[in-house]
């Protein structure tokens, strides 16, 4: 953004102008925003993003220009939030140039300064635009890391026994999330045990077969130990085909098993009532 | 950036402590941060004990999707590695207490990069990014 | 340097780790703990690290060495506590901790002490 303070002339004009340029600004974003922010509110944020840019303008102000951007940041974050389109507010911006052109079209003298502020003007259009899609990109991460977290559920099978049902296809980043979310449960509740079961898992590839078993020697590193159950034939295909050691893990056909096998370890038995 | 010297022990807390803050600043997970600050911690002591004393670098990088890491670069004039290839293999992992344990750090980072000359020193930059 | 506390609890000493492992901090607590063993003639040992949050290479082989050396007194050693990203680095790094066993919690360690002869 320049600062430029050959911008004397504008900045002067934009100063002595107020009122009427913020409320010809305010006609020409109203419109597009319709009712999705009072009239009051509209008023007071372009009044704000106002005084900023022809603080900016009047030059070499770097707090100004600093703060202007901080504001426009805000401002847009906030439209992203809401619901905005991008342009919308960008156009917000630019009705700023057509406000002021408007008023200063037939001044020859305020015309080529007039340049200068309409490139002004772009940069912090742009700005906003930029700002906008970063705020939309971390809406859209948080959202999938929710997601991560919800599809994942560590479930307290019995008394001292985690399961880890994973079900659907497991990729690296998602099978370490879970895996986690197990630790931190074994630490919670104090269980000894946990059974990962993936009998809903279709395949496993080389990286989540080691996630899982890295999964396991850290368990029994803190003092619990893991059951792997629901292997099925495919998988143990691939698994042995990759050459993966699953050592002395124990593994069980079927959760049932994994949750016997538990049981017995933990010194208890089932009995007919 | 911070400028760590190594010259006795407890440097070695120093430089994990200026590890964990840089980490912590970047966002990342508290798994990855126990993983940089372990690996910092690796090769520091290596730095201490093998290299006579060095110097460790800390700094916050940022990479162009505008991810955040941590760089962690340490320098010494100690006798350099003569075999680094062997220094990197899992035979000389610190299970028996003669590694250098260079591959055990190798692997909690990632990016690392060793240079040694035999007399001259050594320089390890590790670098990990926060997801 | 801080020196690591070792507290008697009928049979069994308790190590509660509380400050960041110097190298000289482990170091000392491994000669201060055989001096223990020896005067109090305790069969167990608890460390609890539940609140270290870095074990790397040194600490974990010397924790393993206090295994041993505690072994040799005929006292077992129980490491308590661990975290998670503690465990899942200790994995990555190889380490496997030989020479102490390990627990959940000082609850579950005292009880595999019992247990054990």
């Amino acid at each position: 953004m320049q600062l430029n303070s050959d911008q004397a002339r504008i900045a002067e004009f934009l100063r002595d102008n107020e009122d009427k340029v913020v409320g010809r600004w305010a006609d020409l974003t109203a419109a597009g925003i319709g009712h999705r922010l009072s009239a009051a509110e509209l008023r007071r944020e372009l009044e704000e993003t106002y005084t900023l840019v022809v603080r900016s303008i009047i030059g070499a102000d770097e707090s100004a220009a600093g703060e202007l951007r901080a504001t426009l940041a805000e401002l847009s974050r906030s439209r992203a939030r809401n619901g905005f389109t991008p342009g919308e507010t960008a156009l917000g911006l630019f009705s700023l140039k057509h406000a002021v052109y408007e008023l200063v079209a037939d001044d020859k003298d305020l015309v080529p300064e007039f340049l200068a502020f309409s490139r002004t003007i772009d940069d912090l259009g742009l700005f906003t635009f930029e700002t906008y899609a970063a705020a939309r990109e971390q809406v859209i991460a948080d959202q999938g890391q929710a997601m991560l977290e919800l599809t994942t559920p560590v479930v307290r099978l019995w008394d001292g026994i985690l399961a880890v049902p994973l079900v659907g296809t497991l990729d690296s980043a998602r099978t370490q999330v879970v895996m986690e979310q197990m630790l931190d449960t074994l630490v919670a509740t104090g269980a000894q045990h946990a059974v990962i079961d993936i009998t809903g898992v279709p395949t496993v590839d080389t990286e989540v077969a080691q996630h899982l078993l890295k999964t396991v020697m850290a368990a029994r590193l803190m003092g619990a130990e893991c059951t792997i159950s629901g292997i099925r034939p495919q998988i143990a295909h691939t698994i042995v085909s990759l050459g993966i050691e699953f050592g002395d893990v124990p593994t069980k056909a079927t959760l049932a098993d994994a949750l016997a096998y538990a049981l017995k370890r933990s010194g208890r038995k089932v009995v007919q009532a | 950036m911070d400028e760590v010297p190594i010259k006795a022990s407890n440097d070695v807390v120093h430089v994990r402590q200026k590890v964990r803050v840089a980490a912590a600043g970047t966002g990342m997970s508290l798994v990855d941060q126990t993983k940089i600050v372990t690996a910092a911690s690796e090769l520091a002591r290596n730095t201490l004990v093998h290299g006579g004393g060095g110097m460790a670098r800390v700094e916050v990088v940022s990479a162009g999707s505008g991810r955040a890491g941590v760089r962690v670069a340490f320098s010494d004039h100690g006798p350099g590695i003569a075999d680094p290839g062997l220094a990197l293999t899992d035979g000389w992992t610190t299970g028996n207490g003669m590694g250098l344990g260079l591959s055990g750090a190798r692997r909690l980072v990632d990016e690392f990069d060793l240079a040694t000359e035999p007399g001259e020193g050594t320089s390890v930059v590790v670098i990990k990014w926060s997801r | 340097m801080d020196r690591v506390p070792i507290l008697k609890i009928g049979q069994t000493l308790l190590v509660p780790i509380q400050v960041e492992l110097e190298d000289q901090s482990v170091l000392q607590l491994r000669e201060d703990l055989a001096d223990e063993i020896v005067a109090t003639g305790a069969k167990g040992v608890i460390i609890d690290i539940s609140a270290v949050e870095i074990v790397d290479s040194f600490i974990g082989r010397t924790l393993s060495t206090i295994g041993s050396m505690s072994r040799l007194f005929d006292a077992d050693t129980v490491l308590v506590g661990m975290r998670p990203a503690v465990a899942i680095t200790l994995v990555e790094l190889g380490l496997s901790l030989e020479g102490v066993r390990t627990a959940l919690n000082a609850e579950q360690g005292l009880r595999l002490l019992g247990a054990g002869s």
